[in-house]
């Protein structure tokens, strides 16, 4: 990839202890106590342990891990839903855990929105009044923000459906409000824990799509939550793997899925198809000599759709073009070899 | 000889008993004791035949010993003592009930029958969208019109809307406080549970002596302290069962504590708050008939005239229309919930 974009949200050396008397069991995780221990000694739940994460402008960050391995802990954290027992959370390089609650809330108005794996929409309103909530708490006019949430209801299809009460919407509608919503607010950070888990598989894949193709046209730095490999594999630009807290694992998602550096997430990326996962980038050799094959692929192409072109002859081939320029060359011998996860 | 006379004796207590003689006024038992005549012979008590030592029954052995109606008399003079300091904060303070109570009776009385009813059926037709229902009332009104009852229960309704409104100013924020502070929650639940299982007459005794019975207020905070119960206790309750989803929602888009209580809580509270304002009511009826015992006008009048005067007929009938009007308010109440709970705007 080209230089790398301008951090938009740093977090610094994190920790959240839940419980009675934090700053106690904070000594006793620093000293190394894991997540079981400390819940064994005393009545305190380790909910984040030493993060250190660099979220970039215009990317899709996703945080993956399992049930109770503390992602929704970590995205509260950044709008200070949730107070960090210690450690700082920069936004455009000032702290967020240092401001007031009127800083607080403007930077909940202005800077950060959010969208939640139940919705969350108020049922008493109509679909318009909800998408409008962020620019009614900032004080815009009727007229003003009905036409900005009206734009926003249009631009996720539900245009004609303005009207309605959320309940009488089904599942992936009702969330695709809660998109509109957030997007309304014209905040440049968007927030979404595990904004699809409650949707079918189908309407999963149609809203990942959505929000794919927003992305390309906004650039919002998002931080995805997500318990599913093939979503954030999806999804992310960057990802960050949680286990009890801890990171153990991130970067960019292609690196993590060819060179797993943990047995957890070994496990974890046994299960899910690569030829989909995997592009060429990760597996084309770079530079350029004389003898370049004829036929060109993009970087950005799937081995899948790559296994697919070639008709799956392993003796073929291919120049491989980043935005146009030819930036390397890929055998087929190597997609095929990069389809077994390395044992080890 | 008394039952303990020799208990005293033997503890050597038997002249700080005969010192503080108290005399005063017989007991009942004494009373009764002499018209049966008794020889006062009867020296020995058999052991097991001996009464409980209540105040009473000590003080015949030792008159140092307080007797219950001694014990009555000082509540009494000390509620009496404390009862000018009382008036002197209370009455401007409930002042504005009393106001409030004969404006509306009056306001009521002036206007003249058939626009009162034209104004009833239209609320009732506004909040309710049934017509089945606003024809139900019309043709009630006319009923206890045609048998004179109309403006009795007229009054009736005015003192339940006076004391409903003040129940709902003051027990909204009650509410709403208790939802939002587990300390006043712990503070005004046993309050609420006392005013919920006192009997309702026992509110009135010294709201009697601390007001004078031809004050309306008198009724009305004792109508309002037995029906504001469950509009407190609703409210509350509706607030702390908001989804806690849609209120982190409501922190998140950044909302002050004013714009969450006003947009979210209170509005996803008001299915709740309305079942509590629907029994509001129903006891601000209840306890307005019982309050026509002091002076409180309307149907419960009748009701009583007909005990005090054994006038079967006046009782029943005037029974009957309590039983329409609590119909009327409860069906009306009830219907507009659900109408809300459909989740409809008007
Ligand atoms: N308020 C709290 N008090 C005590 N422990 C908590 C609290 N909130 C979260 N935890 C604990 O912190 C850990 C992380 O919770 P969190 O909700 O962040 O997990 P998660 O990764 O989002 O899981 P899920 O996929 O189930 O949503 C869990 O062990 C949870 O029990
Ligand atoms: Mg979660």
């Amino acid at each position: 990839m080209n230089a790398p974009a301008p951090v938009k949200i740093s977090v610094r050396n994190l920790y959240k202890i839940f419980g009675p008397r934090p700053e106690a069991a904070l000594a006793d995780v620093r000293k190394g106590m894991g997540k079981t221990e400390l819940l064994e000694n005393g009545k305190h739940v380790l909910g984040l342990s030493d993060i250190n994460i660099d979220m970039r402008a215009g990317q899709i960050t996703v945080i993956m891990g399992l049930s109770g391995s503390g992602k929704s802990t970590l995205v509260r954290h950044l709008n200070r839903l949730i107070e960090p027992t210690t450690g700082q959370i920069l936004i455009d390089g000032t702290d967020v855990t240092g401001l007031s609650p009127e800083g607080l809330r403007r930077l909940r108005q202005d800077q950060m929105t959010m969208v939640f794996q139940k919705f969350a929409l108020l049922p008493h309103r109509t679909v318009l009044e909800n998408a409008a909530l962020a620019l009614e708490v900032k004080g815009v006019p009727l007229a003003e923000r009905s036409a900005e949430a009206m734009k926003w209801l249009e631009r996720v299809g539900l245009g004609n459906f303005a009207d309605r009460h959320p309940h009488r919407l089904s599942g992936g509608m009702q969330q695709r409000v809660g998109i509109a919503r957030a997007l309304a607010s014209n905040a440049p950070i968007l927030l979404m824990d595990e904004a699809f888990s409650a949707l079918d598989p189908l309407i999963r894949t149609d809203m990942q799509n959505l929000l794919l193709q927003l992305q390309t046209e906004l650039h919002k730095t998002i931080i995805f939550i997500s318990h599913d490999l093939d979503e954030a594999l999806k999804l992310a630009d960057h990802l960050v793997i949680l286990k009890d807290g801890c990171v153990v694992q991130q970067g960019d998602p292609q690196g993590i899925v060819l060179h797993p550096r943990d047995p957890y997430i070994v496990d974890f990326v046994s299960d899910i198809n690569r030829a989909r996962v995997l592009r060429v980038r990760s597996v084309m050799t770079p530079g350029l000599s004389d003898d370049m094959p004829p036929e060109t692929v993009d970087t950005e192409t799937t081995l899948e759709a790559l296994i697919a072109l070639s008709d799956g002859d392993t003796h073929r081939a291919y120049t491989v073009l980043n935005k146009g320029q030819p930036a390397g060359r890929i055998d087929m011998r190597d997609v095929v070899r990069a389809l077994v996860p390395k044992v080890g | 000889m008394a039952a303990y006379t020799q208990l005293f004796d033997t503890l050597g207590l038997r002249a700080w008993c005969d010192a503080g003689s108290t005399g005063g006024p017989m007991t009942m038992a004494q009373l009764l004791a002499k018209a049966k005549a008794q020889s006062g012979g009867a020296e020995e008590v058999a052991f097991w035949s001996r009464p409980f030592p209540s105040l009473d029954v000590l003080n015949e052995s030792c008159n140092a010993i307080w007797r219950t109606r001694d014990l009555t008399a000082a509540v009494e003079s000390l509620f009496m003592g404390m009862k000018d300091g009382l008036k002197l904060v209370l009455d401007p303070l409930t002042q504005p009930l009393s106001w409030a109570l004969t404006g509306t009776l009056k306001g009521f009385a002036f206007l003249p029958w058939w626009l009162t009813m034209l104004l009833v059926l239209l609320v009732v037709q506004r909040v309710t969208r049934s017509r089945g229902l606003t024809a139900f009332v019309g043709a009630a009104m006319l009923g206890l019109a045609l048998i004179d009852h109309f403006d009795a229960a007229i009054q009736t309704f005015a003192i339940i809307l006076v004391c409903t409104a003040i129940s709902v100013l003051l027990g909204l924020p009650i509410g709403i406080l208790m939802s939002k502070s587990d300390r006043a929650q712990k503070a005004v639940l046993p309050v609420l549970d006392l005013l919920q299982t006192l009997p309702s007459f026992v509110y009135l005794i010294p709201l009697i002596f601390l007001f004078s019975v031809t004050e309306p207020k008198l009724y009305g905070i004792a109508i309002i302290l037995y029906a504001i119960v469950p509009i407190i206790r609703l409210t509350d309750l509706g607030i702390r069962l908001v989804d806690p989803d849609v209120t982190e929602a409501a922190d998140a888009f950044g909302m002050t504590r004013w714009q969450k209580l006003v947009k979210v809580e209170l509005p996803l509270a008001l299915p709740n708050i309305m079942a509590g304002l629907n029994q509001t009511i129903m006891m601000s009826l209840a306890m307005v008939v019982i309050a026509s015992l002091v002076s409180a006008p309307g149907l419960g009048v009748l009701v009583l005239r007909g005990i005090n005067n054994l006038e079967l007929g006046v009782g029943l009938v005037a029974g009957l229309g309590i039983v329409l009007l609590a119909i009327i308010l409860d069906r009306v109440t009830k219907t507009a919930l659900s109408r809300m709970n459909a989740g409809d705007q008007p």
